[in-house]
């Protein structure tokens, strides 16, 4: 299962635990990590559904190109972490 | 009296106290986050924020003791964009306006117990009927043709800052868009007419001078004895309304400047507003490098500077348009600028003196 990591400054803000979860894409891990904590989806995602434009999500340790449809691939032994990218803020 | 200041800046909200020994700043929440807007709820206590994270987005919490702990509700969203509807060009920088709420820039109570309006940038309106646990988007607003007209006002994107509800009929809503013009609705957002007839805008061909969709009011405020009487601070200038808001005249008597954001009316005396003048608008700074409120009690006959305890000269001070405030009996008023001073003045703006300067920048300033 792919295992998702969340910054430490987002874990400050809300409940942003480390998660294992099911999924083939960053979409789908996501969307299984948002269905246990509901609250963390509107601080990783906007209105639409797309990555923040402040934050970035690495796949492996490549940022993912897909960030509007999340649909980069990810692996059963993939680590996943959602970062604030400093960009912004 | 009242005796909490509630202060939205660049660093978190700041409260402010009233004591026997005077005003003083008291308590922080959301230490390192923007503040852009919060609402002190005069209906039932409620405490609400609008937290503005430069990651993370926009959120919305509230606090059933006046600050001492917080709740995070749900924040006010755009649904997903429908693949077959079109997109609104902003025609200045010709990209789509965005479903998506980069900040919260109006939060007022509605009528009804627990209805709240937000108006957010980009220009979407939303309504809630139960304190805030949910929103839902004005589309008749988000879909009229006008919005097309709208750009940005200082921002990447128009946006809406200004949500009055007349307290006769609470179904009546005018708000103000920099820059949108003015729009009133009669049927509680069921559907908008965008009024204004007479505000004139410096920054578009000839053509479109009084267009009333395009015009920068920077913020309109009625009293709540008078709603019919309308104060607006435009971008080029400053406008009065005896009729609701339809018709305006321009006031050009103004002193020392007609150029600002903030616009202040006295809760009973339609007569009297205050306003914090600067020097328009490439410069954005107090004018001459003295700090003053400028009052009317003769509705614009003629204008005073109050200067009485403001720094008077190297003050290059900037009040935006939600950073001045004044209470229900009409003689404290409070406002605050982006280079974190706040004064308050107790005796209707006559005398001021300095809450702090040592304050983050302040993006809205109300009395609770």
């Amino acid at each position: 299962m792919p295992t998702v990591h969340f910054t430490a400054n987002l874990a400050s803000q809300t409940a942003a635990p480390i998660c294992q979860v099911d999924g083939a894409t960053v979409h789908e891990a996501l969307h299984a990590v948002f269905t246990q904590h509901p609250v963390l989806r509107s601080y990783v995602l906007d209105d639409q559904g797309a990555v923040r434009q402040h934050v970035v999500v690495f796949v492996d340790g490549t940022a993912i190109t897909d960030r509007r449809r999340l649909a980069d691939a990810v692996r059963t032994d993939s680590e996943i972490f959602v970062m604030q990218a400093l960009s912004g803020g | 009296m009242n005796t909490k200041l509630y202060l939205g800046t660049r660093k978190g909200l700041i409260e402010a106290e009233r004591s026997a020994a005077g005003w003083r700043v008291t308590r922080n929440s959301f230490l390192g986050v923007q503040v852009p807007m919060l609402l002190p709820d005069a209906r039932d206590g409620m405490l609400y924020a609008a937290v503005e994270h430069g990651h993370f987005g926009t959120k919305f919490h509230a606090s059933k003791d006046s600050g001492a702990s917080w709740k995070e509700l749900a924040c006010p969203a755009f649904p997903p964009k429908p693949e077959d509807v079109p997109e609104v060009i902003n025609f200045v920088n010709q990209q789509p306006i965005p479903w998506d709420v980069k900040k919260v820039w109006a939060l007022e109570a509605g009528g009804a117990a627990g209805e709240l309006w937000c108006g957010t940038l980009p220009g979407g309106l939303f309504h809630s009927l139960d304190g805030g646990t949910s929103w839902h988007l004005v589309e008749s607003l988000w879909n009229d043709p006008g919005r097309a007209k709208w750009m940005g006002g200082g921002a990447e994107w128009p946006g809406i800052h200004t949500i009055l509800v007349d307290p006769r009929n609470r179904h009546r809503l005018l708000i103000a868009v920099s820059c949108g013009g003015m729009w009133e609705s009669t049927d509680n957002g069921a559907s908008w007419t965008n009024i204004g007839a007479g505000i004139r805008a410096e920054y578009v061909p000839p053509e479109q001078v009084y267009d009333p969709g395009i015009q920068d009011a920077h913020r309109i405020a009625w009293s709540a004895v008078d709603p019919d009487t309308i104060w607006m601070q435009h971008h080029n200038g400053i406008f009065h309304s005896t009729d609701g808001g339809r018709n305006w005249r321009e006031i050009l008597n103004a002193n020392p400047s007609n150029f600002g954001f903030a616009v202040a009316m006295h809760p009973h005396d339609p007569q009297t507003a205050w306003f914090v003048p600067g020097i328009k608008d490439e410069f954005r700074v107090a004018c001459d490098g003295a700090l003053c409120v400028m009052r009317t009690r003769n509705v614009g006959q003629t204008f005073e500077p109050l200067r009485d305890g403001l720094p008077q000269e190297h003050a290059y001070h900037l009040v935006y348009r939600h950073c001045l405030d004044v209470t229900r009996d009409g003689n404290t008023l409070a406002f605050g600028s982006t280079t974190g001073s706040v004064w308050i003045s107790e005796n209707g703006g006559d005398s001021w003196e300095r809450l702090s300067a040592d304050l983050p920048p302040v993006y809205c300033v109300r009395f609770g």
